[in-house]
């Protein structure tokens, strides 16, 4: 089993993952948050590999990004960041990439150096299943998952075939747009998870606008983890200490485990 | 990989998020549907005739070709389309086809302007409410056309992330069509994107080379030695290009943007210049840093100034059927200047490019032979940034 998968087997546990894009407000700001966001309750963090034009995130990961290609972050940086990282946490780290800058490093390079970077696997959101046959085979013998996605407007059809090819878990996005916090989730949510689950029984997580404990808690009684990426990006802009994110990542465990 | 899973060699595919591999799956099927309807296609024909003035005329520019002596000249006259270019051949193709699938949404992204004015034209005509994305360098640069889209009741917003040109109006038009994708059909104006995109623009725009083969083969019994067509993204290049690729003996050339010169970095020549990478849903040639980060670009043409383009050209590029030479800036402005005194015939800063390539060309070669010229647009929308580049170097 890989080590994603593992943290899913532990009863009645939900997961709780995190994103935080490397560099973002500043390299010693990523070094010092995903430790703390480990001991508040992480069960995975998601590394962000900026990227110059992410077609798929909303004006907050945006920026995130902007600042950290200013800040000069590359993916070579982001592999010397997970590096570090990694000897000191007992949680899986993955990539969260476009598809460009992997591509740039060079499939077979990327991944030998994530694996001994200690990152357990990768997400790519402009990279479905059909395009991404060779990233997979090449992940997979580092032992690398390769995390694909699903959203609400996936066909049957889709759904079938991610379900067969996503590895670890499989990312279910919750809304039809852009990454973001957002005040309301659809409503149709639960049928959107019951549908996925209907042909898998891998870990399904959900993520995009998740922003509350509260939206968390109702993520949390449908689906197997829950992914907050903007909010935690707001939080680490607002409060340069990092204590409104360890509070908030906490509420967010106690929130998710309060079932 | 075949043509099918919208590949042209190695270039090309779908790399988008999952949210619209639903909606590309449905414009592909959409678009197979009425690929061999008669009833569009005569449609699509009446409205090309009555509505954009097609054919576009064929014009012998004696003078041009004469200028440095040599081979002869023929202008493709696409600036004598309706709204000034090449663009309403797709928009009008695509209104068409996003009526037929029930959408009454529709954004699109525009560089120079040019795609945008003739999608709000399109969307005026057949009831369509229309977004246009434009970034907020290229507003500045292209007032007037602003001011055109939206007297024909589009709204049009500014992008201001990234380098405020075409690349990031195409991201922000690819993150509305993620949030609204269910209403809204995304009017892509050039061959680039995700599959079917680059076949769907490349079909409605080859109607350009088709009328132009016809015109020379009734006019001069043969064939062109050379055709010639500016590239950004490549989709008035592809349209005259793609009805000669069998006729082996027809050079193509694209003439890219070489901004303020290749070696300074400052250009937008993605098939001289760029590496392999993945841009707006694509495989393709791409300006890119060694990091895989999208590099910032420069041309003095909106249109022209954008880091990727269209995968077919990266395929014709690869095999050699096509070739590839960059206009600087300057040399830009001098076809422009030329083919107005000249010609009398004001072309757009884009065309101009391939305007400038072809007058060079023709003193290399001899009055036998024949050069045809996609102009692709006119150049009303740049007498302001003609003038100013004019008055700081005359």
């Amino acid at each position: 089993m890989s080590r994603i998968a593992s943290i899913f087997r532990k009863r009645k546990h939900k997961a709780l993952i995190t994103y935080v894009t490397v560099g973002y407000p500043s390299v010693e700001a990523t070094l010092e948050v995903v430790p703390l966001l480990a001991e508040s309750g992480c069960d995975l963090v998601e590394l962000g590999i900026p990227f110059s034009d992410p077609l798929a995130d909303g004006a907050t990961i945006q920026k995130a990004s902007f600042q950290a290609l200013e800040n000069g972050v590359t993916p070579q940086l982001c592999l010397e960041v997970a590096d570090k990282l990694h000897r000191q946490l007992d949680i899986p780290l993955v990539f969260m990439s476009y598809y460009n800058p992997v591509l740039s490093y060079g499939l077979d390079r990327f991944c030998r150096d994530s694996a001994s970077a200690g990152v357990s696997g990768q997400i790519i959101p402009d990279l479905p299943p059909e395009e991404g046959g060779q990233l997979e085979a090449i992940g997979g013998k580092q032992g690398l998952d390769t995390i694909y996605l699903l959203a609400p407007t996936s066909t049957e059809e889709r759904i079938r075939l991610v379900a067969e090819r996503s590895e670890g878990f499989i990312y279910l996005v919750s809304v039809t747009g852009v990454t973001g916090a957002r005040d309301r989730l659809p409503p149709d949510l639960a049928a959107f998870v019951a549908r996925v689950r209907k042909f898998t029984d891998k870990p399904l997580c959900l993520g995009f606008g998740i922003a509350t404990p509260r939206q968390a808690a109702r993520v949390a009684r449908m689906a197997d983890g829950v992914i907050v990426g903007s909010r935690i990006i707001q939080l680490m802009e607002a409060d340069r200490s990092l204590a409104e994110v360890a509070g908030f990542t906490r509420k967010l465990r106690r929130a998710i485990d309060s079932l | 990989m075949t043509k099918d899973s919208g590949y042209f060699g190695a270039f090309g595919g779908r790399f988008v998020p999952e949210t619209l591999i639903p909606a590309l799956d449905e414009l592909a099927a959409a678009y197979d549907v009425i690929k061999t309807d008669a009833d569009f296609w005569s449609e699509y024909g009446r409205l090309c005739r009555d509505y954009a003035g097609r054919p576009t005329p064929l014009y012998l520019a004696e003078g041009l070709g004469r200028r440095y002596g040599g081979a002869r000249i023929f202008l493709k006259r696409e600036d004598l389309a309706h709204t000034g270019a090449h663009k309403i051949n797709n928009a009008l193709g695509q209104g068409l086809l996003a009526r037929r699938m029930g959408k009454q949404r529709i954004i699109a992204e525009t560089g120079a302007g040019q795609h945008g004015v003739a999608t709000a034209a399109v969307c005026a005509m057949l009831g369509l409410e229309c977004i246009v994305y434009m970034g907020e360098e290229d507003m500045r640069r292209q007032s007037l056309n602003v001011f055109r889209m939206r007297l024909m009741g589009a709204e049009v917003r500014p992008v201001s992330s990234g380098s405020r040109t075409l690349k990031d109006a195409i991201n922000e038009a690819i993150r509305d069509w993620v949030t609204n994708v269910t209403t809204t059909h995304y009017l892509l104006g050039s061959v680039v994107g995700p599959h079917p995109y680059p076949t769907i623009v490349r079909d409605f725009q080859s109607v350009i080379g088709k009328e132009a083969r016809q015109q020379i083969l009734d006019r001069e019994g043969r064939l062109p030695d050379y055709i010639v067509a500016c590239v950004g993204g490549g989709s008035n290049a592809i349209g005259i290009f793609h009805p000669f690729l069998e006729d082996k003996k027809v050079k193509l050339i694209g003439v890219e943007a070489a901004g303020r010169g290749l070696g300074t970095g400052e250009h937008a020549a993605s098939l001289a210049a760029g590496e392999v990478g993945v841009l707006h849903g694509a495989k393709s040639y791409v300006l890119q840093s060694a990091g895989g980060q999208i590099r910032q670009t420069h041309s003095i043409s909106a249109g022209l100034d954008y880091p990727g383009v269209g995968p077919e050209h990266s395929y014709l590029k690869d095999t050699g059927r096509a070739s590839y030479v960059a206009v600087t800036d300057e040399e830009a402005l001098e076809g422009f200047k030329l083919l107005c005194c000249i010609e009398g015939i004001t072309p757009a800063l884009e065309s101009a490019h391939a305007i400038f390539y072809a007058a060079r060309l023709a003193g290399t070669l001899n009055r036998e032979q024949i050069i045809l010229v996609n102009l692709s647009g006119r150049g009303d929308k740049d007498i302001d940034i003609v003038a100013q580049a004019l008055e700081e170097k005359p």
